[in-house]
């Protein structure tokens, strides 16, 4: 058994209000620059629908994530080693600008600047990466938002395999929610594995996966060999960039900018202790629907005496031991087991992790009879497919989604009782395997869920691995430019520096 | 140093070994390049702000400030905590706020002064050898050079401007205009104060002391809802969002929580974890439709039959064939149910006539004040007639009785909802009910069959008055039979049977709105019993989807009608949640002496957007709805055969509505006229008005004399958001190039307004001057002549409230404000600095005459109970009373600076207070006095000042009972004295508690409760609506005092609102064979209803241009419209569309989905045309914006004044400006040109 402690994130689909304001801060703070105009380190998908890029859940298509060989070996889809360098120069499964959207901006000044002109001026918009002006946008990083596009284009959306779809394009049917996506962290993240220049990394003390910026020569074989599309390759600067899980912010213990600006407050961050030596075993499980239940068996007890023991014997910081036993991820993902990996089937192990959208009851008659009071539906009657859900979460095994929705159901029904009728009705919480006692808990987690329930965060211990004394005193300061590639370009974010002008001048 | 060669370093091994088969490794390598990602996100320092217009959310932002650049913001999250039983606020906040940092430093940032090209070069010649006041007169009195200019609004052609030349030529124009027609030709338009109170504040305390005109805003977006100060005699008063989570029951109803109070929204998404039951009404598959239990479909336009049947079934299942007791009791109460009603008979047919009053009858209950105005209902205790406390007679003339007290004076009493029991009435007589659901058009019609008269049999009671005998029921029994309700009294149209199609039965509605009626009785019923077992904690949502159709008050009163019927009004988690641009303005009474100058006079000039605008702008010209198309079969004989412009004339002189401009003549020189004939002012103007000699400027809207001539636009984005009938702005208000299609009601050879003069020609350009100020390039500010460069909301303090929330907070200046751009509080007192420099040459100390509407929360609120029009000769007219009053106001055009920069007088001798109740604020004074310092020398030595905006947050925190307790102690007091109750104890331990600018810095701060509003901040409950009528028994600011939902004036039963009913959309003839000629020749097209629900990508038009919500949405304007709508117009997503009808025409690209309901096309609210717009085939001029194909249409039952509730308040009552009754052809775009031609090109070229 090796110990180690990761920062893991809950996303409550089921209270997603689908308001990008996770994606508009994480811009503002990551992304706001050259060349990564079009990257959206953290961005949100309406589903169904085929997502950014485009159909980036198809891995026939991109062969991201890992394999299970004939022989029972783990690989990456796009080969092994040897196959990724084959494949340096002209990588055939490399999602293009177009897979993205073309970035663009709008000549705004016109509207001030503009001679007298024939008709009302208008800002028309113009490339980012060329400067010409496109005549029409034909792509975005949301384009299907709130189900915008014919369901036939819609619908080729993966999670639909082994769903008679064909319904769910009828208006009356219609069934949508929300997947907003971030780099999932994961504990077997094929980027690493595919890095040519080995410049990617999961940082030992927190599970955080990195580029780092000096070693990335831009072979951008992470970008292919990442399921989930998470990491942009900067055209600027000619490296590849991804979801730093906001470290800079963790280290100090406060939550990531998409986490804390989550105005539906559907994200949870907390420590997760696993068993580092275990990552092959349960990634390499048979079946894809055995992977879930393998990463469960990865994860370790932090109340479990042993576990502290041996944490601490692998150098776990007390307060990191503390901080999993307070953890909202480790409460849902494995006490109450209402939330699921991200498609599971990547084999990729990933540590952002998503509880399921509960949905009107689709079944017009259904819906006149739902119980009146303590009575909720049956799950298998909710707009959303059951499998549709499983698909994304199980690779397809529908039986740990419904017993999530079903707890969820089950929370509803014993607070209504007793809120509104005053009765603590232990059976309703029995029927669904857990105690009045966990689903008070599961409310207060996920209903009241005040800011130190949703971020349980322990600051980085760096006083112990470097000299803090020195730290203290030299924080800011850098020799020379800091980070960069030798030229004079200013910061990685500087962007590109025009002459200063003279006040006069401005007048 | 570059960490460049440490890695090159081969020799030293980092890795040091590797686990779990080489899927993970331990290294040593060095990761100082991590510092990069540190640097990044580190800042110099956080300040606190937030966006200060026109949104809801009210959000206290950090903004990061990094090397004296704001780089970003993200939401703060130290408000104060909740209970333990509630979530908390943090961190409100949506994508919109979250990329405002954008504007700060975009290409689209207003950087300087702009002004018009041609404007600016003659203005520059003439001043090198004129005045500014003779440099403006020579421009006006020049026909071609004031064409020269006005003619190329909105086509570009700007230069830039110092300050000082730009705030020259507007105080001359200002100066000039009041000089030469008045100053009420000077307008200004600025919205929703709350957000940012101060800045409103800024212009409308010039305008105030200048003599200008404020213009109204909710009513004219229309936010407001009618149906609240019909119903309650309140503006809107509404629970705060956490108030949902007290909720056991909630209906969303047209509101889109999740996308318009994103915010807010987490308290509806986390209450469902409590239990919380909830169903969503909504046509389309919304953002919303996913968190409820069952979404119900309904057809747009047709939410008031959906809330008929609700109302049916729960009539029949908890009044009727079970009396739930919570809910009898609530209703006896709190509700007019138990009111009598004096039915009116002629030729046989019976109607429901007026209330019946004490005055009907003999000896007048002993009633000596207002008998008239006390009604009548029937008392179980006495067996007889009485006068139940809290009527708005007992408001006014008396002290000690306005109370909800179940008694009569002194006597206990229990009165009675209904006379249907054997014993209780002397008969039962057939009444007759209009009903509207057959007159559909369209696609709202159904194959059902019904007259347009409904009789239904009513337990009346015999009843002796002076005038003979007359027949009265309770409103409740009245009210049964117009749900169609069966009572075991026989007769047609009314049956116990769900499944009937009776109007008012769930089957009935299926047919007309599409839900199952299953789906119906289950979520009455769950509402129903929900609010039966927690006492009325049944909470209903709604939004603007309900109120911006032409007929809104049936939807809304039929939501109410619900919301009462089970007690829920009034009750924390329960009742009305009406969310649509209201925004409260929590400390309103500290706020409105500085906003409106009363320190220095009263009244201010304050206008309803709505008539004015449909006047201005000429929509009335156009008009095709005739008042005989919305009249009710019922109606009583009358007048009724006018325009809609004619009844709001009539409305404007019998003292209803407000009026601007007010006289034809300059009101100075009346003033000086009265003074010189040695008259008293509202005498003189009385005579001269009843001889004809004077004329109100109402009754000509097109000629000169009478047109608005100057007008400020700020925080507000007149004519690229809120103008309905947009084109038409263009057309008349502006004089520039224009997409109207259709013709007058001249050139239509259609009825001509009786009342309203008919010019044969409608005047173009009638504005001289249009100046906006804002910090990003709009299309008002495209449209203007002058472009005022304002501090965005990162770099001004200012204060922010809401309804939303109990919070007050600050905007302050991270950095200073950036290019040559200053607050709205400098940029106004800079033009009040140039009027006092340059005005008087021509204007000194002048005398003013104001006509004040009767107003409501006033004395005069009971001026007419019944309706007299003085100019038919049907009364005499008396200021005040049947007519404006007419007051004379002293300015001084000498001093206009230094009484903006003071505190004025008036608060020492005239006090503060609001809402009917005053209060002396001499203490408060002398604390500002202290604490902002006097001024030492002119006009205003020795008065507190108010030069910086800070100091004017001051004003308002120290006046106001809500941040000052020791005033909010003052206004509980002189409540009492009303009512005759104890309410001081509802600021229990506040007296010392005093908020200041500072204090709200640190972190924002909840309120104090006052009597302003009608719920409390307490630590048992949330803020909820209504809550101080039912738990301290103070009355409703109605006729009745209780929740009204009979409407008795003449005008409400002449056009059939008595009570609540379905009326379907209007029809605008908007998309007649003509304007669709092409159609015919076989061009794909589909005829749409037109919908404009609030958007994603912006609180209205702001964020809308900003490239981050471009970005995420499609980069320019978009419509949306239905899979099957698309396939029969040949329409694919993303293709370019246009939409047109004879208002105009828009172009956007079309976002296919099959979410949209058929039949229906959205354009979200508010995109604008400034950005990827392409020119309209249909008119040649660029594509239109969402108000192009719109246009506004008065009702006359929102024009009702002088009569209690129904009296005019400023953003309280008036005309509306609906827009959802519109229908456009859809059509696919065959060539996408975009204009983008010089005009010399062009003119070269001709």
């Amino acid at each position: 058994m090796r110990i180690r402690a990761q920062i893991g994130m809950v996303l409550n689909l089921d209270k997603c209000i689908g308001c990008h304001t996770c994606s508009v801060t994480c811009k503002n703070v990551w992304t706001s620059r050259d060349g990564v105009e079009y990257a959206w380190f953290n961005n949100v998908e309406t589903k169904p629908g085929t997502g950014y890029p485009t159909d980036w859940e198809n891995q026939a298509r991109w062969k991201g994530g890992w394999e299970r060989t004939k022989s029972g070996k783990l690989q990456p889809k796009q080969g092994a080693k040897w196959r990724i360098l084959a494949n340096i120069f002209a990588n055939p499964n490399m999602p293009e600008i177009d897979d993205y959207y073309e970035p663009f901006d709008f000549d705004y000044d016109h509207l001030k600047s503009a001679p007298e002109m024939e008709a009302f001026p208008t800002a028309r918009p113009r490339s980012k990466i060329t400067g010409e002006r496109i005549e029409k946008i034909e792509k975005g990083p949301n384009w299907e938002e709130i189900l915008g596009g014919e369901f036939s284009k819609r619908s080729q959306d993966y999670n639909f395999e082994g769903i008679q779809k064909e319904i769910y394009g009828e208006y009356e049917n219609t069934f949508m929610m929300y997947l907003p996506r971030l780099c999932e962290h994961c504990l077997n993240p094929t980027c690493v594995s595919s890095c040519p220049s080995g410049a990617i990394y999961k940082r030992e003390e927190d599970g955080i996966v990195l580029i780092d910026q000096e070693k990335c020569r831009g072979w951008r074989m992470c970008v292919s060999g990442c399921p989930y599309k998470k990491v942009y390759y900067n055209w600027s600067t000619g490296k590849s960039e991804k979801c730093t899980l906001c470290y800079p912010r963790i280290e100090s213990g406060n939550p990531t900018v998409c986490s804390e600006t989550c105005v539906g407050r559907i994200r949870y961050l907390g420590v997760m202790l696993y068993d580092a030596d275990k990552i092959e075993e349960a990634a390499n499980a048979p079946e894809t629907t055995d992977l879930y239940d393998a990463q469960l068996g990865v994860f370790l007890d932090p109340n479990d005496p042993a576990i502290i023991e041996a944490a601490r014997a692998d150098g776990i910081p007390e307060d990191w031991i503390k901080a999993a036993q307070e953890s909202p991820v480790w409460k849902m993902a494995m006490e109450w087991k209402v939330a699921f990996p991200l498609h599971p089937e990547y084999r990729t192990l990933p540590m952002v992790w998503y509880v399921p959208p509960l949905s009107p009851i689709q079944n017009a008659a259904e819906a006149g009879s739902i119980g009146m009071d303590g009575d909720m539906p049956d799950v298998r009657n909710l707009r959303i497919p059951l499998r549709y859900l499983a698909n994304m979460l199980t690779a397809g095994d529908e039986a740990p989604v419904a017993t999530a929705l079903e707890r969820m159901l089950a929370m509803r029904s014993y607070m209504r009782a007793k809120t509104v009728d005053g009765v603590n009705d232990e059976a309703v919480a029995a029927r669904v395997g857990l105690t009045g006692a966990m689903i008070e808990d599961m409310y207060k987690i996920m209903a009241l869920a005040d800011y130190e329930d949703r971020f349980v965060i322990p600051t980085t211990h760096r006083e112990q691995v470097e000299d803090a004394y020195d730290l203290k005193g030299g924080c800011g300061f850098t020799d020379g430019n800091g980070c960069s590639s030798g030229t004079s370009g200013g910061s990685l974010f500087g962007g590109s520096k025009k002459p200063l002008k003279m006040p006069k001048e401005v007048m | 140093m570059s960490h460049l060669l440490d890695r090159l370093n081969f020799l030293t091994p980092k890795t040091l070994e590797t686990f779990s088969n080489g899927h993970g490794e331990v290294t040593r390598e060095n990761r100082d390049w991590e510092d990069t990602y540190r640097n990044r996100w580190r800042h110099d320092k956080i300040v606190r702000s937030t966006h200060g217009v026109n949104c809801t959310g009210s959000c206290s932002w950090k903004i990061y400030v990094k090397s004296g650049i704001v780089t970003w913001e993200t939401q703060q999250t130290d408000y104060p905590r909740t209970r333990p039983d509630l979530p908390n606020h943090e961190p409100r906040g949506c994508a919109r706020g979250a990329s405002y940092s954008w504007y700060l430093y975009s290409a689209n940032r207003v950087k300087n002064p702009l002004v018009r090209g041609r404007l600016m070069k003659v203005w520059r010649e003439l001043r090198e050898r004129l005045s500014p006041i003779e440099a403006w007169t020579r421009l006006q009195s020049d026909p071609v050079l004031r064409a020269s200019y006005v003619e190329t609004r909105g086509k570009g052609g700007f230069v830039r401007a110092t300050w000082d030349e730009a705030t020259e030529i507007v105080a001359a124009a200002n100066a000039y205009t009041a000089k030469t027609y008045g100053p009420d030709r000077v307008f200004g338009f600025s919205p929703i104060p709350a957000m940012s109170m101060v800045s409103y504040a800024a212009g409308s305390r010039y305008l105030s002391l200048l003599g200008g005109v404020c213009m109204s805003f909710y009513d004219w977006y229309c936010d407001l809802p009618p149906a609240s100060p019909m119903t309650w005699g309140e503006q809107t008063d509404v629970p705060e969002s956490a108030d949902w989570y007290n909720a056991g029951y909630l209906l969303l109803w047209g509101s889109n929580v999740p996308q318009t109070r994103t915010p807010d929204a987490h308290f509806y998404t986390e209450v469902r974890y409590k239990g919380t039951k909830s169903a969503v009404i909504c046509p389309d598959y919304s953002e919303a439709a996913k968190f409820g239990d069952v979404w119900l479909n309904a057809k747009q336009g047709t939410d008031a039959a959906l809330a008929m049947a609700f109302g049916h079934v729960i009539l029949r299942e908890f009044h009727l064939d079970r009396q739930t007791e919570y809910f009898e009791d609530y209703c006896r109460r709190y509700s007019d149910f138990p009111m009598l009603v004096r039915l009116d008979e002629t030729d046989g047919r019976v109607v429901p006539g007026r209330f019946l009053r004490a005055d009907d009858l003999d000896g007048k209950l002993g009633e000596a004040n207002n008998p008239e105005w006390k009604t009548v209902a029937y008392d179980e205790v006495s067996r007889g007639f009485v006068a139940p406390n809290g009527s708005i007679g007992y408001r006014w003339g008396e002290d000690g009785e306005w109370n909800l007290e179940e008694r009569a004076g002194k006597a206990d009493t229990k009165l009675k909802m209904s006379l249907v029991l054997e014993e209780d009435h002397d008969d039962v007589v057939g009444v007759d009910f209009p009903y509207f659901g057959g007159e559909a058009i369209g696609q709202f019609q159904t194959d059902a069959t019904h007259p347009n008269v409904l009789t239904r049999n009513i337990p009346v009671k015999r009843v002796r008055t002076p005038d003979g005998e007359i027949l009265v029921a309770t409103v409740f029994d009245l009210f049964c039979a117009n749900y169609g309700l069966d009572r075991g009294l026989g007769g047609d149209w009314v049956t116990s049977d769900f499944a009937d199609e009776m109007p008012g039965t769930p089957a009935w509605a299926q047919k007309i709105t599409g839900v199952s009626a299953d789906k119906i009785i289950h979520v009455a019923r769950e509402f129903a019993r929900n609010a039966e077992k927690t006492n009325g904690k049944s909470m209903i949502i709604i939004g603007a989807a309900m109120n911006h159709w032409f007929h809104m008050d049936m939807n809304y009163r039929g939501v109410i009608n619900m919301l009462v019927m089970c007690g829920c009004v009034g009750q924390s988690g329960g009742g009305w949640a009406h969310y649509v641009g209201q925004e409260k303005l929590r400390p309103q009474t500290g706020w409105q002496p500085l906003a409106f100058a009363l320190d220095w006079n009263r009244p201010p000039r304050h206008m309803n957007s709505t008539s004015a605008w449909y006047a201005h702008s000429d929509q009335w010209r156009y008009e095709t709805l005739a008042a005989s198309e919305i009249l009710s079969p019922t109606a009583p004989a009358g007048d009724w055969d006018a325009s809609l412009i004619d009844y709001n004339i009539r409305a404007e002189r019998m003292g209803w509505l407000p009026s601007a401009p007010q006289l034809k003549t300059n009101p100075l020189e009346v003033a000086k006229a009265a003074k010189a004939a040695g008259k008293d002012i509202p005498a003189y103007v009385a005579e001269q008005l009843k001889s004809g000699d004077l004329e109100m400027s109402c009754q000509d809207p097109d000629d000169p004399a009478n047109w608005p001539r100057n007008l400020f636009v700020w925080r507000s984005n007149l004519l690229g958001s809120s103008g309905k009938g947009h084109e038409y702005f263009l057309k008349h208000l502006l004089g520039t190039d224009h997409g109207v299609m259709g013709k007058d009601l001249g050139e239509e050879g259609r009825q001509l307004p009786r009342e309203a003069k008919w010019h044969e020609e409608g005047p173009r350009g009638k504005l001289d001057l249009l100046v906006t100020i804002d910090f990003r390039m709009s299309t008002t500010c495209v449209y203007s002549d002058i472009v005022l460069p304002t501090a965005s909301w990162y770099e001004k303090d200012d204060m922010n409230t809401s309804d939303m929330h109990p919070f007050i907070h600050p905007l302050q200046a991270a950095v200073d404000p950036a290019y040559e751009s200053k607050s709205d509080w400098e940029i106004f007192k800079s033009i009040a600095r140039k009027v006092q420099d340059v005005a008087p040459e021509i204007l000194g100390k002048e005398t003013d005459i104001v006509a004040l509407p009767i107003l409501h929360d006033t004395p005069a609120e009971i001026a007419q109970d019944q309706v007299k029009d003085w100019k038919k000769g049907e009364c005499d007219l008396i200021p005040g009373k049947t007519a404006p009053n007419f007051i004379a106001v002293e300015r001084d055009y000498t001093a206009i600076y230094d009484r903006f920069v003071a505190l004025g007088p008036l608060m020492d001798t005239l006090g503060n207070g609001g809402k009917g109740i005053s209060w002396n604020t001499q203490s408060e004074i002398d604390n500002l006095s202290a604490l902002n310092g006097v001024h030492t020398k002119g006009t205003a030595a020795g008065r507190p000042k108010i030069e910086t905006a800070i100091d004017a947050c001051e004003v308002i925190l120290m006046l106001a009972p809500e941040t000052n307790g020791e005033v909010a102690v003052k206004a509980w007091q002189a409540l009492e004295k009303a009512t005759g109750r104890g309410h001081t104890h509802l600021a229990d331990g506040e007296h010392h508690n005093k908020i200041r600018f500072n204090d709200i810095a640190a972190q924002p701060r909840k309120i104090i409760s006052s009597p302003t509003w009608s719920g409390i901040e307490s630590e048992k409950v949330s803020y909820n609506a209504g809550y101080t009528n039912v738990h301290e028994l103070i009355p409703w600011r109605t006729l009745t005092g209780r929740q009204q939902l009979y409407q008795d004036h003449l005008w409400m039963r002449a056009f059939g609102e008595g009570f609540m009913s379905y009326r379907p959309p209007v029809d605008l003839k908007t998309v007649g064979a003509e304007i669709n000629a092409e159609a015919r020749d076989g061009v794909p097209h589909v005829v749409l209803n037109f919908i404009t629900p609030h958007q994603k990508w912006g609180i209205h038009s702001t964020y809308t241009d900003n490239l981050l919500m471009l970005t995420l949405n499609r980069g320019g304007p978009v419509i949306w419209i239905s899979e099957n709508d698309a396939k029969i117009a040949g329409i694919v997503d993303n293709d370019w569309v246009e939409l047109y009808n004879v208002n105009g025409a828009l172009t956007a690209r079309a976002v296919v989905s099959q979410r949209i309901k058929d039949g229906t096309t959205f354009m979200y609210h508010a995109q604008e045309k400034i950005v990827n717009t392409p020119g309209s085939e249909k008119t040649g001029k660029r594509g239109g914006i969402h108000n192009s194909v719109t246009r506004t249409v008065l009702k006359p039952t929102h024009m009702i004044g002088g009569y209690a509730q129904q009296s005019y308040g400023f953003n309280y009552y008036g005309t509306v400006g609906s827009n959802r009754d519109e229908f456009v052809i859809v059509r696919k775009m065959q060539k996408v040109d975009w204009l983008d031609g010089e005009a010399t090109a062009k003119e070269a070229a001709e």
